[in-house]
């Protein structure tokens, strides 16, 4: 009946990301509940309930802040600085004149000052939303190649990846924040006071422990696939804005072939870069544990369009 | 009872036709607004052209043909805005296009002119704006072609022609070298 469609319609996109919000706030909000509760069997017994709200308080208070200031934060770790008007000219255009194509404002650029070709995105929607290169990538790619990897960084805009990275990473953190404090509080010994439950009590502190030593590594694995998976939709969208993918995917090739590592990323924010930035690439447990899909993976896609 | 349902069922047909009508009136407004990103793009290369035809002249000044041209192009592109319909409109500026695309050819032959500073800022602005007016030209009969499949499907047809929702024309641009000119520039 109805043509294959021609582009990835965007809006689509927009409202797809609308509901993987909703259901990875839900699923997170689940999953701080079960540490609240465990956490706080830690610190007292039957004290488990009470620290639900908290947790919930505690998360819902940092996804705010990161809601609006997430995005500054991330560009200051990674030092990046706002492009002067006038500098770089190709590179605005080529921002400019694809933000066009995609129908959003042109993001504010930034540029990282490291010889690793290398890009990401960050926002909270398109009208707050910056996009930050590195030197390495200007230098090294020729004008295809760069205009592929904006289309990519730019698809993360408009989709409105770029808040639900944000959302995640924060999400992640307080996970791993949490869980920290209850094993720490174990190993103190601080809650082993009054633990006279007998065996009920001793089973809900092993569930407990179980769920706060569990909740952290499902929390960093719903992570990394929506940033695995994003990717590749990342690269299907740049590549019909540019109607050109045989530059993204030389500009992959070049970027696999540099072995240099981007010395301002770090785990916090490697999955929000255009590829792997530290270059370690364990891959065990087939790739479970990778912020990005295998870049061969990602090439043989982009060639079979 | 069955007048409770009569009126449930006649609040279930408002409520799915004012949902059909809202989502038509949203993808119109869509297309209107890429409408507005061609506009300001096109309007870029007119005040563009003028700067431009003067820094050739000063260096190739018997080429009065191609001048002619170019702003006789301008001018009548300028007038289809005024007047025309889309379709009218998209000819003009195809052939403002071909105009601009000989003039280069033309400052080719002029090595002097390709040194000077000026002349490279005003080249490389045109090439970007004519990229973007390619862009915004794809998002836009993109923005049509969703509004069009829209009012011409079942059951948003019906509903359109209710209210008088049209079918919105595409802009076409049919020179295929305007999607080339960036590369020749930049190799």
């Amino acid at each position: 009946m109805a043509a294959p469609p021609s582009r990835l319609n965007i809006y689509d996109a927009v409202a797809a990301n609308r509901w993987r919000t909703i259901a990875l706030v839900t699923v997170f909000t689940g999953l701080l509940s079960a540490l609240g509760f465990a956490v706080g069997e830690i610190f007292a017994p039957g004290g488990g309930l009470a620290m639900v709200p908290a947790a919930l308080g505690l998360s819902g208070v940092s996804a705010t802040a990161s809601y609006f200031a997430g995005d500054k934060l991330v560009l200051r770790q990674s030092q990046a600085r706002e492009l002067a008007p006038g500098e770089e000219t190709q590179l605005r255009n080529i921002v400019e004149t694809l933000s066009i194509g995609l129908g959003i404002p042109p993001p504010r650029i930034y540029v990282i000052d490291d010889t690793a070709p290398n890009a990401f995105a960050t926002g909270r929607d398109p009208k707050h939303a910056s996009i930050a290169v590195t030197r390495g990538l200007i230098d090294k790619l020729d004008r295809t190649e760069l205009e592929g990897v904006i289309a990519h960084e730019l698809s993360h805009v408009g989709n409105h990846d770029i808040r639900v990275m944000l959302l995640v990473t924060v999400l992640v953190g307080t996970v791993a924040l949490l869980s920290d404090w209850g094993m720490r509080s174990m190993f103190w010994g601080r809650g082993r006071r009054d633990r006279g439950g007998g065996n009920a009590g001793a089973i809900i502190l092993i569930v407990a422990l179980v769920l706060a030593i569990l909740t952290p590594i499902i929390a960093q694995l719903i992570r990394l696939a929506v940033s695995r998976q994003r990717e590749y939709l990342a690269d299907a969208s740049g590549a019909l804005l540019t109607r050109y993918p045989p530059g993204l995917a030389s500009a992959l090739r070049k970027i696999a072939a540099d072995r240099e590592a981007l010395e301002v990323a770090n785990k916090a924010t490697a999955s929000l870069y255009f590829a792997n930035p530290l270059k370690d690439a364990p891959r065990v447990m087939d790739g479970l544990f990778d912020t990005h899909p295998p870049i061969a993976e990602r090439i043989r896609r982009l060639e079979a369009m | 009872m069955e007048i409770l349902i009569v009126l449930a069922v006649i609040g279930l047909i408002v409520v799915f036709v004012v949902g059909l009508y809202n989502r038509l009136v949203t993808l119109r407004q869509r297309v209107r607004e890429a409408w507005a990103d061609i506009d300001v793009q096109l309007k870029r290369r007119w005040d563009l052209i003028p700067n431009l035809v003067e820094t050739v002249k000063g260096y190739a000044a018997h080429e009065r043909q191609t001048f002619e041209a170019v702003t006789k192009a301008r001018s009548d592109a300028m007038a289809a805005a005024q007047t025309g319909s889309p379709e009218q409109r998209a000819q003009a500026e195809n052939a403002l296009g071909a105009a601009l695309l000989n003039l280069r050819a033309v400052a080719e032959a002029y090595p002097q002119l390709q040194a000077i500073q000026e002349f490279k800022d005003l080249s490389e602005n045109l090439t970007a704006t004519e990229d973007k007016i390619a862009f915004a030209r794809r998002f836009y009969n993109g923005n049509v072609r969703d509004y069009n499949t829209a009012i011409q499907t079942v059951p948003t047809n019906i509903i359109a022609g209710m209210f008088g929702f049209t079918v919105e024309q595409y802009f076409e641009l049919t020179d295929p070298t305007q999607r080339e000119v960036p590369k020749v520039s930049f190799s």
